[in-house]
């Protein structure tokens, strides 16, 4: 898994809990307490350490920290660079949600080894998707769901979400769009 | 020509795939704006202009008329607002068919973020299939990602620095570095045991560094390091602690004869003339000695000051010589100290005069 996964990860701790509990989780992982290098590779296990390492440090199930992490990535300050390129996806949160599927070719242009999940979206019937998440392991699921409730918050859409289940390397997510205009959103300019 | 292949399309149609686009009459005037050109002017008046009068053409140059401007059909053009902000603007330039409208299609081209800013644009001002959008995003995932690679570079610079200052090594000559001594020092005295202790300065060092160069002053403390290599035992700590200055430390030496006998051989040794290119370098070593008892109670720092001051008498005495501390007669203030440099046992060495004078002579030169 890519360094920047790990260091999004550490940054979602840090700021969330504190140095101390970063310190704690680094090393009930055993991994160095500065952290890991962002632009290396590592292996999808220790991943799953870290996350169990923060799971016992903060006594929260891991799927709640990583739907946490989901809405961290997107809303705060040290991360708006994510926020915006995910709003390049998209006009409107529908087209947001199109553009999904996209999403692991658009990281690879900014980040040619940065491998994320592939993402399927199925229409149902109108304003009702299915969001297919392929993963060897369970979790990026949780963290889209936090990812795309904040960005409903963003767009100002008002949608349902819930975390279907894992199944045999895939996750569901059922996505019900009840309002594109729900709120005004928050604003977003093409260029900053 | 047969004109079997005309396609009809309305204006909206044009609007939804060329939200840039002007429609010109044969007269030059706009007849119509798509709605990002129209944005462009928010306060109006395109429509009904001169084209010329709106927009200045900076390639091709020679256009000055509607004649001109006509023989530009199907070439890039590059045309720039005369009126602030004066953007400049890509440009296709068509005909129609019979009734001598033109369509030119304009586009940001690279100053596509400076416009965006400019006019406050958004992803619905441009055609589905333009890849503008896809641009900016290219742009700031690009800042992201060199972004990190900056924190990254920043981290491993800082990672270096700490690095460096928690080394115990002297880079230059292998040797241990006066972070490792205090941690050695500490060390023996919490155990408890005895150690010989010796300061060593390099005399005329200072002449060889300004007269040969600092490549020869290196060579010179590297040769030096590898003098006391050679002289000492493998539990000997050597450590370079400052520019041509070193200590020694003898773990369980307790016999200060011993310790003198020592400081004699590595004098001799250094005075070795040490061949750097066609020259020698011809140094020597003054050195100040003492014994450290077991269980002895007192701090690193005041055992160092000891073997300063018995290094300082014997610079004092004529340089190339070892002197022993010995707490009786270092007692009191400096001034005596110097007095009472006769009483101190001293060792001369087999030093050659010659050489000493010679130094020397070259040393008040210098």
């Amino acid at each position: 898994m890519h360094g920047l996964v790990f260091r999004s990860f550490e940054s979602f701790i840090l700021n969330s809990y504190g140095q101390t509990t970063w310190i704690q989780v680094a090393d009930k992982a055993g991994i160095p307490r500065q952290g890991l290098q962002s632009l290396a590779e590592y292996d999808d296990e220790l991943a799953l350490d870290i996350l169990d390492a923060a799971s016992e440090t903060l006594g929260r199930p891991g799927s709640d920290i990583l739907e946490d992490l989901g809405t961290f990535l997107v809303s705060n300050p040290t991360t708006e660079a994510l926020r915006r390129l995910l709003r390049f996806g998209g006009a409107s949160f529908a087209e947001f949600l199109q553009s999904l599927d996209e999403l692991p070719d658009r990281a690879r242009l900014a980040v040619s080894d940065l491998v994320l999940p592939q993402l399927e979206l199925r229409d149902n019937t109108p304003g009702s998707f299915n969001l297919t998440c392929y993963w060897d392991h369970p979790g990026p699921g949780h963290v889209l769901v936090g990812m795309l409730r904040t960005m409903a918050d963003d767009y100002g859409a008002l949608v349902l979400l819930e975390y279907v289940g894992a199944d045999n390397g895939k996750e569901t997510i059922s996505i019900k769009l009840l309002d594109q205009e729900f709120t005004q959103g928050r604003d977003f300019h093409l260029a900053v | 020509m047969a004109k079997t292949n005309i396609i009809d399309l309305s204006a909206q149609a044009l609007d939804c795939l060329m939200p840039m686009h002007l429609q010109i009459s044969p007269t030059g005037h706009i007849l119509h704006a798509g709605p990002t050109v129209q944005k462009l002017r928010p306060e109006g008046g395109l429509v009904g202009a001169r084209l010329l009068e709106v927009f200045h053409l900076r390639s091709p140059r020679s256009v000055q008329t509607m004649d001109d401007l006509r023989d530009c059909v199907g070439k890039r053009l590059k045309l720039q607002f005369r009126e602030a902000p004066k953007t400049g603007l890509k440009g296709a330039l068509v005909m129609s068919d019979g009734d001598g409208v033109m369509v030119l299609n304009l586009s940001f081209g690279i100053s596509l973020v400076e416009a965006i800013r400019e006019y406050d644009l958004h992803a619905a001002d441009f055609a589905a299939t333009d890849l503008s959008v896809e641009l900016l995003y290219l742009m700031e995932a690009k800042s992201a990602a060199m972004n990190e690679s900056h924190k990254l570079n920043r981290h491993l610079q800082a990672a270096k620095i700490a690095a460096e200052e928690q080394a115990f090594t002297d880079t230059l000559t292998g040797l241990k570095n006066r972070r490792a001594l205090s941690h050695i020092m500490d060390r023996l005295l919490t155990e408890q045991r005895a150690f010989g202790l010796m300061q060593l300065d390099l005399d005329f060092f200072k002449l060889v560094n300004d007269q040969l160069g600092h490549s020869a002053g290196d060579h010179v403390l590297q040769r030096t390091a590898a003098i006391m290599v050679e002289h000492t035992r493998q539990d000997t700590v050597l450590v370079r602690i400052g520019g041509d200055e070193f200590v020694l430390l003898f773990p369980d030496l307790r016999d200060a004869r011993q310790l003198l006998m020592i400081a004699e051989r590595l004098i001799a040794a250094l005075e070795e003339p040490i061949p750097f290119g066609s020259v020698n370098c011809e140094i020597s070593a003054s050195i100040g000695a003492s014994v450290v008892q077991a269980g002895c109670f007192e701090q690193a720092s005041d055992l160092l000051e000891q073997v300063d001051q018995a290094l300082y008498a014997s610079k004092r005495a004529g340089r190339g010589c070892a002197t022993l501390y010995e707490a009786d007669k270092f007692s009191g203030d400096p001034a005596t100290i110097e007095l009472r440099s006769h009483e101190m046992r001293r060792v001369r060495p087999g030093y050659s005069a010659a050489a000493e004078t010679d130094m020397q002579s070259k040393s008040s030169s210098a």
